[in-house]
């Protein structure tokens, strides 16, 4: 089902194309030994090369490009053997050089595929056009003094990959999904840590609008994103604003904007002067990049199980549905812990308890997976004692909590708290027996027919067992004994 | 002049290692030297103080038995366009006038570990973009050579300051750098000896860069031998460039011992041109026939594509220093001049700080790399490039080496040639398919002009062999015997 | 090919170079001049050749992931023409 906005004329298509920028996991930079970390007292992470002193000249660094190879992998894309840096000129006080060496013609990685996991159970494949490298910029501050600005190098000349999608999405939610798949999949393979917030993960966003059927008209395309929630909101901004313009008659002219979240709106960044010129040219101070079949090879199969793969193994394997799976598998860290959990053990509850009870106590207490109180062993040896009725469903519960407080071993705490399941039906038995001596007007109005205070007798029963009597056991008594 | 401003490396070499003097002795020779020779205008910046603490050094050394190399203790001159550690590097522009760099360019570093003592910073064309040492923010330099006609004569470009310094006696020799004829059109003009080697031999890490794919440091000295053992010393793999080839380096000062018989000297036809002066040729013919003297073979080649060679240049080198001088902006170093808000200040400071010839070359590089022009002019001219490096490919099937003159005519006066920019551009004419073709190609002087001048003859290599260049430049050096001095050292002048 | 000074004034803007206005005319005279003598390009047949990418016949060499450098903002900042503690500064840019 398409996407549709409802405008005065008619409903109305979106059609949307995203430009990641994401920064490479590297300890230097891509073509400078300066470090990469995040957060560092300005201009200290600036070699002379970063800060384009005279006669500086560029390096490659080789984990970047393994870097990009093994993220194009991860696309199921085209790895280029051949491909060419280009200087692309223009001037900005973060851009020492004056010039950002890129790649244009020839990029690293070709076409590509992102596979989405849409809440109907279908996947969606959405197009990938290309994953260049190209150095980021450095920092400039407008707000630290009135008439200055000032700029930090640190950021400049790290390694970026710039993934540019197809423009197969259709709706900002597509586009959303599009974007957590992509940062699972860069996650996954440890080449981008995909943090929007500090920035190592950013968003171009280039949308248009159309009536259904039509051909593609001028797009806009909105600058640096920084979070999903805000990508889709700029795009139906966007798409409604250009909307209207289309209604009232005006046309929508090329240009580049930037999203305002307090306002809920998109800006015009259109500056006196026009569209840049960026005079693209092969960066004479390096050769083309020139890759070994091999070494592609090798790097393909050194790569770590991918969520897709994961997805399909924990639905053919593990019985799960495609919706668990999605879940499970969308995060590494997460995948790993469940499998910890579920191995040797039913995947269907293993996947329960770590989506449900688990996932609330994180996302309570604002942890990560990582960081989880109760370890993945302790989760799964829990499950267990499910699983050989060592204790119910509704004990398991509170054992959980217990476990969350103090990391305890279940074993452990199911010892030291004597919650082990009763299944001695003669112990049961008895327990029915009295409750039921003790209450002759409720059998009574158990036998004229009211089948709702059997709930009342389960739970004095439980009551009477300190909870610990195994509940369909209890339920079969009763009717046995209330029946006759 | 002293007697140890007269010496040769070589010369000097054996003097240090017989003790007839000390490193010391021969660098204030040369400082002197330097100062008597102000008006040439060949330095930008003097360095007396490092060269006696460089000289010292050397002799401390020396005593202790650890001569580092054959530069040990000669008195050097450094272009300005390399960077020199806390001294002033300006590359002869305004833009950087007062900038000191923090750190050593690769080539003078080599130079400084193999022992050579700086005499100072010598003046260039500015960014390298010249042809006569005119475009120097810092004025221009005359050349010692010079008519009795009250004209100052130009010493050649960009390498004009090291060329002068080096041809009057200031310093034994001097670092060039040369792009398109930089080192060899100023050592034909003042009479010494120039070497580019071939693209990738000399680190450019450190040097101010103009045409990064064109760039290269290469000696300047007054003979063969001694721009085989000064090149010794600047060479190295540095992997901080990644242009640089992983060549094996061979001793070039063996390479001397060699002899030319039958080895083939391609003549290429098209280097005959209509600028040429009559005694060019001549001198180009007499080269020819020192070589077949020393038992070596003329044979005639053809490189159709020579004509194209400038226009090409002046295409590609351009472009390539439209985006190199984009660092110039103010921001980080360099001039700045003051503004309203940013577009103002790089706009001011890059028209203040560069001269016209730098402005104009920016132009046309920005021009020729502009949306809708790029494919007809840099990728055409990176077309004509490859035609070029092909033709001496298949040229070198049927020569070891080529000789033609290094340019068509002599040093013009001061003042000449200044109309039209195209004039100043035909210097290069023989020297620029040598630069585009990344080869190595050496400029000695084979005599004078009917008048006075020095002359230069024209020797290209092969990729990576400096060895059959210096070879056959030994050999014609042995035969014309040039000895000659320019006028300002003669006596009574 | 002529340049005309709209097309000089763009290119000045590009390199970020003032070229006050008299001297837009001049100026495209001088590299009209330069533009037609490099066109004689035109001429040479290059339908069969690719353009050069290097002359130096190697492979781009890559460098270990090492941090080696940087770490010295003293030596980054030594000759900043202006500069606010670590920061350099520069004037404000008009948006």
């Amino acid at each position: 089902m398409t996407y549709l906005i409802q405008g005065k004329t008619g409903d109305w298509e979106v059609v949307i194309g995203l430009e990641v920028h994401a920064q490479v996991v590297s300890n230097a930079k891509l073509f400078s030994g300066a470090a990469t970390e995040f957060g560092a007292e300005p201009n200290t992470q600036v070699s002379l090369v970063d800060a384009a002193m005279p006669g500086m000249l560029p390096v490659i660094n080789a984990k970047c490009v393994e870097q990009a190879v093994r993220t194009g992998l991860g696309l199921k894309a085209k790895i280029n053997l051949t491909s060419v840096f280009e200087r692309k000129n223009y001037f900005y006080p973060d851009l020492p050089f004056g010039y950002q060496i890129s790649q244009y013609l020839h990029p690293i990685v070709g076409e590509g595929i992102v596979a989405l996991d849409m809440p109907d159970g279908t996947t969606r494949e959405v197009g990938i056009e290309r994953l260049h490298l190209e150095q980021d910029a450095g920092k400039s501050l407008h707000d630290q003094d009135p008439n200055r600005t000032y700029i930090d190098l640190n950021r400049a000349g790290v390694a970026l990959m710039e993934i540019v999608s197809k423009p197969d999405l259709r709706s900002p939610d597509e586009a959303g999904a599009y974007l957590r798949k992509l940062r699972t999949i860069l996650r996954y393979l440890g080449t981008c840590d995909g943090n929007m917030e500090q920035g190592s993960m950013r968003c171009d966003v280039n949308v248009s609008v159309r009536k259904p059927g039509e051909g593609l008209r001028t797009r806009c395309e909105i600058k640096n994103v920084n979070s999903v929630r805000f990508v889709m909101q700029a795009i139906e901004t966007e798409a409604e604003r250009q909307i209207d313009l289309y209604e009232a008659g005006d046309s929508v002219i090329q240009e580049t904007r930037l999203y305002d979240p307090d306002k809920g709106e998109t800006r015009s960044m259109r500056s006196k002067e026009e569209a840049h010129d960026y005079r693209y040219f092969p960066d004479p101070d390096l050769l083309p990049l020139v890759l070994e079949q091999s070494f592609v090879d090798r790097l393909r199969a050194d790569l770590p199980e991918l969520p897709d793969t994961k997805k399909a193994r924990f639905m053919s394997e593990l019985g799960l549905n495609q919706a668990d799976a999605a879940l499970l598998a969308g995060d590494r860290e997460m995948a790993a812990y469940f499998e910890t959990v579920a191995k040797g053990r039913d995947p269907k509850l293993a996947a329960n308890w770590t989506i449900n009870e688990l996932s609330a106590v994180l996302n309570k207490r604002g942890l990560d997976i990582t960081e989880s109180p109760v370890s993945a062993e302790h989760l799964g040896a829990l499950i267990g004692l499910l699983m050989d009725n060592t204790i119910s469903s509704r004990i398991a519960k509170d054992v959980f909590e217990e476990m969350v407080e103090t990391g305890a071993d279940p074993a452990r705490i199911v010892e030291a708290k004597g919650l082990k399941q009763i299944t001695d039906s003669g112990a049961i038995e008895a327990a029915v027996d009295k409750v039921i001596a003790d209450n002759p007007a409720q059998a009574e109005q158990y036998r004229s027919g009211d089948q709702k205070v059997t709930g009342w007798f389960v739970g004095q029963v439980m009551k009477a067992t300190g909870g610990k009597a195994n509940p369909k056991m209890v339920n079969e008594l009763l009717r046995k004994k209330l029946g006759s | 002049m002293s007697d140890l401003t007269r010496l040769t490396i070589a010369e000097a070499r054996d003097g240090l290692a017989a003790k007839q003097f000390t490193a010391e002795e021969l660098a204030r020779a040369h400082i002197k030297a330097m100062e008597a020779t102000r008006d040439l205008n060949a330095f930008v910046t003097e360095t007396p103080e490092i060269a006696l603490l460089r000289a010292k050094e050397s002799d401390a050394r020396r005593a202790k038995g650890a001569v580092a190399s054959g530069m040990d203790g000669i008195p050097t001159a450094v272009k300005d366009l390399f960077c020199t550690e806390g001294v002033r590097t300006t590359a002869s522009s305004h833009m950087l006038e007062d900038f000191v760099p923090t750190y050593e360019s690769t080539v003078s570093m080599n130079l400084r570990k193999a022992g050579s003592v700086m005499l100072g910073k010598t003046n260039m064309d500015e960014f390298a973009m010249g042809s006569a040492n005119i475009t120097s923010y810092f004025g221009p330099v005359k050349n010692p050579w010079r008519l009795n006609d009250g004209k100052d004569r130009v010493p050649g470009g960009s390498s004009g300051g090291s060329a002068a310094a080096v041809a009057a006696h200031a310093a034994m020799c001097a670092t060039g750098s040369d792009t398109g004829g930089s080192i060899r059109q100023p050592a034909a003009f003042c009479g010494i000896v120039g070497l580019k080697p071939t693209y990738g031999r000399c680190s450019r890490w450190g040097m101010v860069a103009f045409a990064s794919s064109l760039d290269q440091a290469g000696p300047m000295t007054r003979s063969v031998r001694d721009a085989a053992i000064m090149m010794q010393a600047m060479v190295g793999y540095d992997p901080k460039d990644s242009t640089m080839a992983n060549e094996p380096i061979p001793d070039f000062e063996a390479a001397l011992k060699g002899s030319v018989k039958g080895l083939k000297v391609g003549i290429p036809a098209e280097y005959r041109i209509d600028g040429m002066t009559k005694e060019t040729e001549a001198s180009w013919q007499a080269g020819i026939d020192w070589l077949k003297a020393a038992g070596a073979e003329p044979v005639e080649v053809s490189l159709p594509h020579t004509k194209d060679a400038l226009a090409a240049y002046y295409i590609v080198a351009p472009a390539e220093a439209s985006s190199n001088l984009a660092r110039y902006d103010g921001v980080r170093y360099g001039l700045r001049e003051s503004a309203d808000d940013l577009t103002d200040m790089y706009e001011k400071t890059r028209a203040a700080g560069f001269g016209r010839e730098v402005r104009r070359r920016i132009m046309i590089g920005t021009y020729v790399l502009s949306a809708g022009y790029y494919d007809a002019y840099y990728v055409k001219a990176q077309k004509v490039r490859a035609l070029i490096a092909h033709e001496f490919a298949e040229a070198f099937k049927r020569a070891d080496v080529l000789l033609t003159p290094t340019t068509p005519f002599p040093a013009f006066a001061l003042g000449e040639k200044m109309d039209d920019p195209l004039q100043m551009y035909i210097n290069d004419v023989f020297t620029v398919p040598a630069s585009l073709a990344g080869l190595p190609a050496m400029s000695l002087p084979a005599g004078l002009s009917a008048d006075g001048l020095p002359l230069g003859l024209h020797l290209i290599g092969k990729p990576f062999d400096e060895e059959t260049v210096l070879r056959a430049g030994l050999a014609i050096e042995q035969a014309a015997d040039f000895k000659m001095l320019p006028q300002l050292l003669r006596a009574g002048s | 090919m002529a340049l005309d000074t709209e097309t000089v004034r763009r290119i000045a803007r590009l390199a970020r170079i003032r070229v006050p206005e008299d001297d837009l005319a001049p100026l495209a005279d001088e590299l009209s001049h330069i533009m037609n003598w490099v066109e004689q390009l035109d001429a040479v047949d290059t339908s069969n050749i690719a353009a050069l990418t290097s002359v130096a016949d190697i492979r781009l060499p890559q460098r270990e992931d090492k941090v080696n450098d940087g770490g010295a903002p003293e030596k980054v900042l030594a000759n900043a023409p202006d500069r606010q503690g670590n920061f350099f500064a520069v004037p404000k840019v008009v948006e």
